[in-house]
């Protein structure tokens, strides 16, 4: 059994929004006392539609933002309250990839530089020393060498998705958060960025907390999954119990709902009838009440707990 | 030839800038039968949203320009028709939906003004019948409280319930043909299960004929009875559905299936292309897809394949069928 790199337990974040003529204050419940743990060398991902808290989930992760409250330890260590000094010795193992890899390079820096900076701010590497190292690096995500003295608008999406990986990885971190890396990608690049996401992780043994809206891609991925739904979590599992065996209502809406590239697949649809609601103003009781087919009285009253179901290792936020 | 509703042949559209013409649409031909779902998929800059414009003639103020072909629409050209003569047969006869729901609806304008302007327009009907239609036709795409909702803007509604006023707004004067470019690809999974069942609902009641332009292939695989492959502004193959992804014949549309993550396979590696696709300005010289393709051979450097015959009502542009093709597409 191998020990949990990350153990995150029981985050809020609420950003404040100003609305109306005399200003008053109103709050989104971004992400409402989400928790999970991650096991060395496994990917596990956050899925969920728009507004879920899904990236915001990433971001308090990887402590680009800091949760009201909650805890969140990685490699033994409580980083939620951590100040900059002590966080820039974690962040040398936590690094992110960012969903778009156009904005996310700077178009003004050359590609050495962008893969080399890490190794600026946290090492004390000779420029001799770093310009092997991002040689390296660029090789190892299949680019070349040569590439180094490129800028960024000479790439193509999946290039730059590349760059983008090197970068991530050129301090050998443990854990790469992962924001929807693919879905700015054609599906024929985005299965070549899949396929180079397993083979890093493989090796350098790396641990991914993987955030997409894509279940296809997650299933690919994912050893377990976190289904977000309103910025609660509403179930997690393994990837076989998830997929094979869902048991809060919106993650069977939501795996019924997506199209299977295959003309002769049957299957029911569970279509949900309305929208998600606003986080604004969510519903009372369970998030999910509004558009749940199995609604019953206790469900617009009292928010249900997370609760391990009859397997192991899977839990769900139901009444039923 | 009656039984198609559309049949676009030859197409060719280039765009100028800066003096240089690219040409982005080159010999694109295919049909729509009547009450046929026709889907068009390929990766972005493949020409698919190109091909959509062409067909409506929607290049003002753009420097595109069909330079060759037919777009023959119920027996006429409309290549050669007047842009008032269009302008009858845009959003009456063909309607459109475009991707982004929100950027396609104008924001200082009621939902109701904007259905109805197409209505008056093309129906003739007065203020009063139009309001009414207006409303029926909210209700049949599933918008709640339409009385209410169109007194209200754009910007009150949530992506899917504007993309079902997009969708209301096209099937207003019962068009024959619809086209659909990415109609869901904005919005999320389950969002998107409830229009793709509204447009299929629609589709069959109305036995109207759609074009679905989408990269998505489960979207393909749910809607389409056909589909057309494009790559860099050619059609690579074309099949009915259940050909296609039973046995795709072109590399590149094996590649794209073999791409695809599906829900419930386990498959340790996926299937990729490698390579990127090509810039329309520096198209290789043979078949533009030569440079990614596992079974390339040195004729495919040279020379373009022709559109050939490998089964009945199915075409592929690949050396690897010259012999079994017989002649080309007529």
């Amino acid at each position: 059994m191998s020990k949990s790199l990350v153990v995150v337990d029981g985050i809020k974040k609420t950003f404040p929004i100003e609305s109306g003529f005399l200003g008053s204050k109103k709050s989104v419940k971004a992400v409402n006392s989400v928790s999970f743990e991650i096991k060395e060398g496994e990917t596990f991902s956050l899925v969920g539609e728009s507004g879920c808290g899904k990236s915001t989930t990433g971001r308090l992760v990887t402590r680009l933002l800091t949760p009201d409250e909650g805890k969140i330890w990685i490699n033994n260590e409580e980083i939620s309250k951590m100040n900059e000094n002590r966080l820039r010795e974690v962040r040398k193992q936590v690094q992110m990839v960012f969903q778009d890899p156009y904005a996310s390079l700077n178009p003004r820096m050359k590609i050495r530089d962008v893969v080399g900076e890490p190794l600026i701010i946290h090492t004390k590497l000779s420029t001799a020393e770093r310009e092997k190292l991002v040689s390296e690096m660029l090789e190892v995500v299949g680019l070349n060498s040569y590439h180094a003295d490129k800028f960024a608008h000479e790439f193509s999406g999946g290039q730059r998705q590349r760059i983008g990986i090197a970068r991530a990885l050129i301090l050998k971190p443990k854990l790469i958060v992962a924001d929807e890396p693919v879905s700015a990608l054609d599906v024929s690049i985005q299965s070549q960025i899949l396929n180079l996401l397993k083979d890093l992780q493989e090796e350098f043994h790396l641990t991914y907390l993987f955030i997409s809206h894509d279940l296809s891609v997650v299933e690919h991925i994912s050893d377990k999954i976190g289904v977000m739904y309103l910025g609660s979590l509403v179930e997690s599992g393994t990837k076989e119990s998830i997929f094979a065996n869902p048991q809060h209502p919106y993650t069977k809406a939501l795996l019924s709902s997506v199209p299977i590239p295959d003309p002769r697949a049957k299957r029911e649809r569970i279509i949900l009838q309305g929208d998600v609601p606003s986080p604004v103003n969510p519903p009372s009781g369970c998030s999910f009440h509004t558009r749940c087919p199995y609604k019953m009285d206790i469900c617009t009253k009292t928010s249900p707990p997370l609760r391990e179901s009859a397997e192991s290792d899977h839990f769900v936020a139901c009444h039923l | 030839m009656s039984e198609n509703i559309i049949e676009v042949k030859h197409l060719q559209t280039q765009f100028t800038r800066d003096n240089k013409k690219t040409v982005v649409l080159d010999k694109v031909s295919f049909h729509i039968k009547k009450g046929e779902v026709l889907g068009l998929v390929g990766e972005s800059g493949c020409g698919k949203s190109v091909t959509s414009l062409s067909i409506m003639r929607l290049f003002k103020d753009t420097t595109g320009e069909i330079t060759n072909g037919e777009i023959t629409y119920n027996g006429t050209n409309i290549l050669n028709i007047s842009e008032s003569e269009m302008r009858g047969i845009r959003g009456k006869e063909i309607a459109m939906i475009f991707q982004e729901p929100m950027t396609s609806l104008n924001p200082v304008m009621k939902i109701g003004e904007q259905l109805m302007e197409s209505i008056r327009l093309h129906l003739g009907y007065s203020d009063k019948q139009a309001r009414e239609h207006a409303i029926s036709m909210l209700t049949k795409v599933g918008i709640p409280r339409p009385q209410e909702i169109i007194n209200e803007y754009p910007h009150q509604l949530s992506g899917g319930m504007r993309q079902r006023i997009m969708i209301a707004m096209a099937m207003s004067c019962q068009p024959n043909l619809l086209i659909a470019d990415e109609p869901t690809t904005a919005l999320d999974v389950t969002i998107q299960a409830q229009i793709l069942d509204v447009m299929k609902q629609l589709q069959a009641d109305e036995h109207m004929s759609m074009l679905l332009i989408t990269h998505d292939l489960g979207v393909v695989a749910e809607m389409c009875n056909r589909v057309v492959v494009m790559y860099a502004g050619r059609v690579v193959e074309e099949a009915s559905v259940l050909d296609l992804f039973d046995d795709p014949k072109h590399p590149y549309t094996k590649g794209l299936i073999g791409s695809v993550p599906k829900l419930g396979q386990k498959r340790s590696r996926l299937d990729s292309v490698p390579g990127n696709v090509p810039n329309p300005n520096q198209m290789p010289k043979g078949c533009k897809f030569a440079p990614r393709c596992k079974d390339v051979m040195p004729v495919c450097w040279e020379e373009e394949p022709a559109i050939t015959t490998t089964g009945p009502e199915r075409f592929c542009r690949c050396w690897l069928y010259r012999e079994e093709s017989r002649d080309a597409h007529v």
